[in-house]
């Protein structure tokens, strides 16, 4: 009954693609502004951080604090292009435009639209993701060619959180409301996660929510082990959860989103 | 003759409310067929569930011949929709909105652009087909939305309050594409209260009150059935109402704070009995029009 809910399967077809280029179209328009803040944020990072408190700092794991960032920085990105797109853009086109129902009066569907803009999410964090591992190449902190995986990684990470912002998307009544999960979801995961220093000095119930219940900690481990050249098995388990989370959320926001919008 | 839409016992209900109660219409292919009625009414609910943007509680809807609830994408590939409220897509320009919203319908590139150079043509939009959306007065939105709504070769154009908030200029530019289209055999479905719209407009109409239609037909036999051809309208005092009450009890008459309107033939003659009888400050004898007919068939009571 529950799963039959908020689970019920998408009817999905390939005018997804529609929704997708539409979103896509509307980005290219304004490409160099948009191309600015993934170019310009690992620069300012790394050279604070990395180079400038890092003097003060110890290695990590044998790895210099600006290399044991830079992976954090990829994946922080990744979280904040999936999950910005989908709180405020998505409600911003639901809400304020209208574009969803300008789009769900043609034969595209609601499923389509939710999806097409997800999945617009997942390119965003790939597109931002890659100009970041540009960035973090020319500072020489990336191995190459392992690197290169940080790009299908930012696409399944950026999905996984494009799908939790449009559940949230779908249930704020306003969108002041999204204060809500950033500050009780993103801001721990930006700071908690692995990014700017190991999770393993924290106390025990914290590293273990911070392994269970948040994303970015495992995107954070695996992004880091493709920057630094190191990939091995131990990530499988992160993978795994990633994956189920790509299998979990996108349904159910697609769920919800159809809750909220037809009456 | 084929039906467009064919709405049976069609109902729908908000939680406890019932939006629409049982409605029975067919709108022929072709003709021009209008919703009339106050605020919540139940006239966009209708219309709504006939462009697939809200699912029926009960009753049968095709369009098309098809059914509602299994082939909305068939249904929605041949209607061109113009909700009440603009939603063009402000991060486009005047053209790429026909052009991106082209797309939806599997229409290819090239196609769209000359269909959207030949609409925008068509409504007087070309100077403006780079503009940025937010630039376009009213009128010229409210154009551009019907033309995007035409971008799929619609068969039925389904319009909700087309006109509402434009000048009277605009609002004939819009009047006139309208009855062109009809002439080219696209099926209109509009709502509206401006009566004026729907008696230049419509070939049938309903009129809708609290969900449930009320009466049904061609805006000239609506007038003749339930008001008659003329109506006198007398600005009198109480007086005039009873000695009205008194000697033509038998005519229908209808009285709201000092105006009192008499609806029947041949009423010359008590017009100038009670100008004779009585000091009257106003007293207008007039054809009858569509307004009268819904007023006295939707009351006078403030809808909101």
């Amino acid at each position: 009954m529950w799963g039959m809910l908020y689970f019920k399967p998408c009817k999905i077809t390939w005018r997804v693609w529609k929704v997708w280029r539409r979103n896509k179209d509307a980005f290219m328009k304004t490409y160099i502004t948009n191309f600015i803040p993934p170019f310009l944020e690992p620069v300012l990072y790394l050279l604070a951080l990395g180079f400038g408190l890092g003097i003060y700092i110890q290695k990590i794991d044998g790895v210099p604090y600006a290399a044991y960032i830079a992976p954090s920085l990829i994946a922080i990105s990744m979280m904040y292009s999936g999950f910005f797109e989908c709180t405020y853009g998505s409600y911003v086109r639901m809400y304020y435009q209208k574009t969803f129902d300008a789009i769900i009066a043609t034969p595209v569907s609601l499923d389509e639209v939710i999806a097409g803009e997800i999945l617009w999410g997942a390119t965003k964090s790939a597109i931002n993701a890659s100009i970041m591992l540009i960035v973090i190449t020319l500072f020489g902190l990336a191995a190459w060619p392992q690197s290169l995986l940080v790009i299908p990684l930012a696409f399944l990470a950026g999905l996984m959180f494009a799908s939790i912002a449009m559940c949230c998307t779908a249930l704020v009544p306003n969108i002041d409301s999204f204060n809500y999960p950033i500050f009780l979801l993103i801001t721990p995961m930006f700071l908690f996660s692995g990014t700017f220093f190991p999770i393993s000095v924290l106390p025990r119930p914290i590293q273990l929510i911070s392994q269970i219940f948040l994303p970015l900690t495992h995107v954070v481990k695996v992004t880091r082990e493709l920057t630094l050249g190191v990939v091995s098995w131990s990530t499988t388990p992160n993978l795994v959860w990633i994956a189920a989370a790509c299998a979990i959320f996108p349904t159910l926001s697609v769920n919800l989103m159809k809750k909220r919008l037809i009456a | 003759m084929s039906y467009v839409v064919q709405a049976m016992n069609l109902t729908k209900k908000f939680g406890d409310f019932t939006a629409v109660d049982g409605i029975n219409f067919q709108v022929n292919a072709g003709e021009c067929f209008g919703f009339l009625g106050p605020n919540g009414a139940g006239k966009t609910t209708a219309i709504r569930m006939v462009c697939c943007a809200s699912p029926k509680t009960s009753g049968e809807l095709k369009v098309a011949g098809m059914d509602i609830d299994n082939h909305q994408s068939e249904i929605k590939a041949l209607l061109g929709i113009v909700p009440q409220e603009n939603n063009l897509d402000p991060d486009f320009t005047v053209c790429e909105n026909l052009v991106v919203y082209a797309r939806y319908f599997d229409i290819r590139k090239a196609e769209a652009e000359e269909r959207a150079a030949k609409l925008l043509n068509r409504f007087e939009l070309s100077d403006k087909k780079n503009a940025a959306i937010e630039t376009l007065s009213s009128g010229m939105r409210r154009r551009l939305m019907i033309a995007r709504a035409l971008i799929n070769k619609a068969k039925i154009l389904i319009l909700d309050e087309p006109t509402t908030g434009l000048d009277p200029q605009a609002r004939h530019l819009i009047w006139d594409e309208l009855r062109k289209l009809r002439r080219e055999g696209i099926s209109i479905i509009l709502t509206t209260h401006y009566m004026e719209e729907a008696e230049e407009l419509c070939d049938r109409l309903v009129i809708m009150n609290c969900g449930r239609i009320v009466t049904e037909g061609p805006p000239s036999s609506l007038i003749e059935k339930h008001v008659g051809k003329e109506v006198l309208e007398v600005e009198g005092n109480s007086e005039v109402l009873s000695y009205l009450q008194r000697n033509y009890s038998q005519l229908d008459f209808e009285a709201t704070g000092s105006l009192i309107q008499v609806f029947a033939p041949e009423l010359e003659r008590l017009m100038n009995e009670l100008l004779g009888k009585f000091e009257i400050k106003k007293a207008i004898l007039r054809r009858t029009t569509l307004e009268d007919v819904f007023l006295k068939l939707t009351g006078r009571r403030l809808r909101e």
